[in-house]
């Protein structure tokens, strides 16, 4: 059995591992060859209840720093075999992932979520799924008819993640046996996008790869309120459901049955509406289209703050003199940057929000006459844009049958879960607070400690494993989401059944 | 009257009998067209009886017009331009009033127009390339008539097509005047007027932020609403044209009207060129046998294939002789210098061969034996470029037809290599114009650029007149223009031509520009 090593050891692992994620496939057999281990040694525990049975399995796991193990036979058998493993892969052990499907994972709200309704209907029942298995075998058109044969399925091949695809046509799974290859398309999906802090590497300052830190994931944070603010005000979507990707990102389904039907071309079009590209190519940039676009405006007004703080303050990206030069390359007139270049030689460190300021100082006090005072405040909010405008992945948007790591899973690197981001309190969003599923399955075995003697029985029973641990309240965020997405859906199934008796009598072009 | 629409069983504007005793004997009647405005969706098909010649006639007219349509856009033309020029193609033979205009023909123009659209709809609806040209080609004559409208006729046209769209009312245009502004780049001498609309409708304005949106509505300036009638045009013509290819074979018409059909989707290949016998150049100097290979660089592609192809091998097939032979004479050869060409490049064969298997064929062209009474004397007409893309295309061994339509598009340059053209960027517009299956465009390039000093010469000069330098589509004309700009210095002016003028234009386009 894989190790779970203490939250305070996992954080420098991280860098290093993240590159060798190819390493997993050696592991499991280790694991599972451990984990025999482990069970031949349960029987002479002699432990009292079923349940603390299944626990010493964990017990076991975390025999390395734990001191609440019940035995201590197995620990010299299991010293060994520690050492020579790497400790990354864990996250992807079979069994650990078996525990977290049978007793975490929230199937029948994300059942429900996908299915609009509490009945299996075909928006689950030919919904594709694909698996990531511990292997690293990838097998797509998975479909099922109920929530419960789902996590059947999720229990005995324990992916390491899957990921959520279209409803298609017909049943996925039967995608072979139609004649013409036409009549298997996919039919509906949620509107998503992907905001992934890779795209921001060109800007941040802090950290690098595949790491993050509080600073940089204000970036995330600006771009989640810049989005959100969009689809709500703009295209009018109510049902938005934002998830931490489980590393350094976050993604949102949009799950409105106007967003739901949206073809491949209204797709790229919203993607598109969203996307603000400098036109840096070429080297020469095109501005930014004025009178401003209210969208623009409005995602301006929402990020001024945060450029103030996050970017000049925190993340001090002109900083050093050459990091200045990329600065000075984002203004057109050569006078003004080359009088700045000089204030600069002359006054070496000096902080982003000094050199920022400087620019309209310098500028005034030059009088420069190529620049006027109205560009160059244009100038400056396209800089400002660049360094705080949402940078989507926007291919993951635009078709219908893009696959998306589903919400809750586990992610593979990290282990945290990928839970749900509650927008009403998106500040206080913190990635590196978010729970493991290792942190979480000892959570379940504390809160069955704590409370054996304190609780009689049959309560304690009635608590779900989940209720435990923290997943408790991102769970419960979510199901509150999709009450009310079912909510919406079944007054507009009513109401669609009136509409058939009037009969549609406009000719809509 | 052919209707080929589907769904409506009983069209809008068939006035049924209700009495089911008296239905079943009872005529047809449709209510009678009546056409309030001069633009036109063509959503309903027409329902009266027309005369077999005005069916064939209005569309024969229509074709012209789209014809010189798509010469306009093959030459990238500016809408100005385009505009000037269809001017007075339109006035002569589809003129469309304004309802302002006391003309009492206004209905019957509308009824012309409205005819010969379905008709044509008819013609060019079998295969997917005609379709599109066909759609293509009459939203741009939708978006020239547009522009030339009045603005309040055209408004009150827009606002007869149901699109559901609805005008900003007033209150809710004074709340957010600004970011209206904004969102659509309103310029300064624009009105100030927008209407709103569900924003899956207006998906490229949106992909552009050119709208303002508000909760799924989109607010957009009404300048776009000509781009989206135009869009919507486009979209309802392409899937009814569909559906006609549908219905198509349904139709029992095959002595009447599908020969009119066809030769109508005919035309569309490459429009309809004449041969003119003044594209003989035996005026000004006499060919001759041995003159032939010096002359070949005058030849258009096809016939400098032909060419080559009978110098390599010493012989030709069947239709390749024919062709070449029939081009020979068009250029001004005699039957006897005819005969002593082929004699001496047959050289691999006997005399006897040659007089038993191919001399008579040669008289044959020439109209010096056999044929009927009435060509006798003249023979057969050389072949247009029409004629050489539509009739079948060669096998292998054979090397008629329209090289540009038979080779693939690498063997093609290669060969144009071989006769002598190598700049790139013409090689890739020829490329282009053969996707794009336009062949006597191609060829026309090849033309100008082969000639392009000379054309300058004569343009700057104006030494020819306009319709002398357009569109090649017969390979005499080629030949001939060809042979008179390499040989400008040595023609004078005046002393050319049957008629005495030296206006000798190629025959297809001269007939177009009569007027």
């Amino acid at each position: 059995m894989p190790h779970a090593t203490s939250p305070s050891l996992e954080a420098p692992d991280n860098d290093v591992e993240d590159s060798h994620m190819t390493d997993a496939p050696a592991v499991p057999l280790n694991n599972a060859a451990e984990s025999q281990e482990d069970e031949a040694e349960l029987p002479t525990n002699g432990s009292t209840t079923n349940i603390e049975n299944m626990f010493d399995d964990d017990d076991e796991d975390d025999d390395e720093f734990s001191s609440s193990v019940p035995t201590k036979t197995e620990d010299s058998s299991q010293d060994l075999p520690q050492q020579h493993q790497p400790s990354k892969p864990k996250y992807s052990s079979p069994d650990i992932l078996r525990q977290f499907y049978q007793r975490l994972f929230p199937f029948r709200p994300l059942f429900q979520w996908l299915n609009h309704s509490p009945t299996p209907q075909p928006d689950f029942q030919n919904r594709e799924f694909a698996f990531v298995l511990p292997g690293g075998a990838y097998i797509r058109y998975q479909s099922f008819a109920s929530a419960d044969l789902f996590r059947k399925q999720c229990v005995q091949m324990t992916p390491e993640r899957f990921e959520i695809g279209p409803q298609y046509t017909i049943n996925p799974r039967d995608r072979k046996q139609v004649r013409k290859a036409s009549a298997f398309r996919p039919v509906m999906k949620e509107l998503v996008f992907d905001i992934d802090m890779t795209d921001y590497d060109p800007i941040r300052t802090c950290c690098e790869g595949a790491a993050i830190c509080n600073k940089c994931w204000q970036f995330i944070t600006m771009a989640v309120k810049v989005v959100d603010a969009a689809l709500r005000e703009d295209f009018g979507f109510q049902h938005i459901l934002w998830v931490y990707s489980g590393r350094r990102g976050a993604h949102a389904w949009i799950s409105d049955k106007r967003a739901r039907e949206m073809d491949d071309s209204k797709r790229r079009s919203l993607a598109n509406y969203l996307v603000l590209t400098m036109g840096n190519e070429q080297g020469k940039r095109a501005g930014i289209r004025r009178p401003l676009h209210p969208h623009i405006d409005r995602s301006l007004k929402i990020l001024n703050s945060y450029f103030q703080t996050d970017v000049l303050a925190d993340q001090d990206p002109w900083q050093s003199s050459e990091q200045a030069e990329k600065l000075l390359q984002l203004l057109p007139d050569t006078k003004l940057t080359a009088a700045l270049q000089k204030k600069w030689d002359s006054m070496p460190g000096r902080s982003s929000n000094q050199k920022w300021a400087d620019i309209d100082a310098v500028a005034e006090a030059g009088n420069l006459s190529t620049l006027e005072p109205k560009k160059l405040m244009e100038v400056k909010q396209d800089i400002r844009l660049e360094y705080t405008y949402p940078r989507l992945d926007a291919e993951v948007s635009k078709k219908l049958n893009h696959l998306l790591k589903s919400p809750f899973v586990v992610h593979p690197g990290t282990g945290r879960v990928c839970v749900p981001i509650d927008v009403r309190d998106l500040e206080s969003f913190d990635p590196l607070t978010v729970p493991t599923v290792t942190e979480l399955l000892k959570e379940i075995d504390e809160w069955d400690e704590s409370h054996k003697g304190s609780v009689r029985e049959e309560e304690r029973v009635k608590v779900q494993d989940w209720q435990k641990t923290r997943l408790k309240g991102y769970v419960e965020y979510f199901r509150g989401y999709v009450a009310t997405l079912l909510k919406e859906e079944s007054r507009g199934k009513r109401g669609r059944e009136e509409d058939v008796g009037v009969g549609a009598e406009e000719m809509e072009f | 009257m052919l209707a080929v629409t589907s769904a409506p069983r009983i069209a809008s504007n068939k006035r049924t009998v209700v009495d089911a005793r008296r239905q079943q004997f009872a005529k047809t009647r449709h209510a009678p067209e009546e056409y309030p405005h001069r633009l036109n969706f063509y959503l309903v098909p027409p329902a009266g009886d027309i005369a077999l010649e005005q069916f064939e006639e209005w569309a024969i007219a229509r074709l012209k017009v789209l014809g010189e349509l798509e010469s306009c856009q093959f030459r990238n033309k500016t809408p100005a331009e385009t505009d000037e020029h269809m001017k007075p193609v339109l006035d002569k033979y589809m003129r469309l009033s304004s309802n302002a205009s006391r003309s009492g023909e206004v209905q019957d123009e509308r009824k012309r127009d409205h005819y010969s659209h379905w008709t044509l709809r008819l013609a060019f609806s079998s295969t997917p390339d005609l379709r599109q040209r066909f759609a293509r080609l009459e939203t741009q004559l939708l978006k020239l008539r547009m522009a030339s409208d009045d603005a309040r006729e055209r408004r009150a046209f827009i606002d007869s097509l149901s699109m559901s769209w609805e005008t900003l009312s007033e209150e809710e245009k004074i709340t957010w005047l600004d970011q209206l502004k904004a969102a659509t780049n309103l310029k300064r001498d624009e009105e100030e007027s927008w209407f709103k609309v569900a924003w899956e409708k207006v998906p490229e304005l949106v992909e552009r932020r050119q709208c303002l949106l508000k909760r799924g509505v989109a607010y957009v300036h009404v300048r776009e609403q000509q781009t989206m009638v135009i869009n919507e045009f486009s979209r309802q013509l392409e899937t009814g044209l569909e559906l006609a290819a549908r219905n198509l074979p349904r139709m029992d018409e095959d002595n009447r009207l599908s020969p009119i059909l066809h030769h109508l989707s005919q035309s569309f290949v490459a429009p309809d060129a004449g041969y003119s016998e003044s594209s003989s150049i035996g005026d000004i100097t006499t060919p001759t046998a041995a003159a032939i290979d010096g002359l070949s660089q005058h030849f258009p592609l096809c016939m400098q294939n032909l060419h080559r192809e009978l110098r390599k091998n010493s012989h030709l097939k069947h239709f390749g002789r024919l062709q070449y032979t029939l081009f020979l004479k068009g250029i001004g050869l005699s039957l006897q210098e005819c005969i002593l060409f082929w004699r001496k490049s047959f050289k691999l064969i006997a005399d006897d061969k040659f007089k038993s298997d191919y001399l008579y064929n040669i008289r044959h062209a020439y109209g010096d034996v056999g044929g009927d009474s009435n060509r006798r004397g003249r023979g057969y007409t050389p072949y247009s470029c029409q004629k050489l893309l539509t009739e079948p295309a060669p096998s292998a061994g054979q090397t008629h037809g329209c090289p540009y339509r038979t080779y693939n598009p690498d063997n093609l340059l290669s060969l144009l290599q071989s006769v002598g053209v190598s700049d790139r960027t013409l090689l890739q517009g020829v490329k282009e114009d053969v996707g794009k299956q336009r062949y006597h465009i191609a060829c026309n390039r090849v033309f100008d650029y082969a000639h392009k000093a000379q054309i300058k010469k004569v343009k700057d000069e104006g030494l020819w007149s306009a319709s002398e330098l357009d569109l090649v589509l017969h390979p005499n004309a080629y030949f001939k223009r060809s042979f008179l700009l390499k040989n400008l210095g040595k023609v004078k002016a005046g002393d050319l031509g049957v008629d005495g003028a030296f206006g000798v234009s190629s025959g297809g386009a001269g007939e177009k520009m009569e007027e």
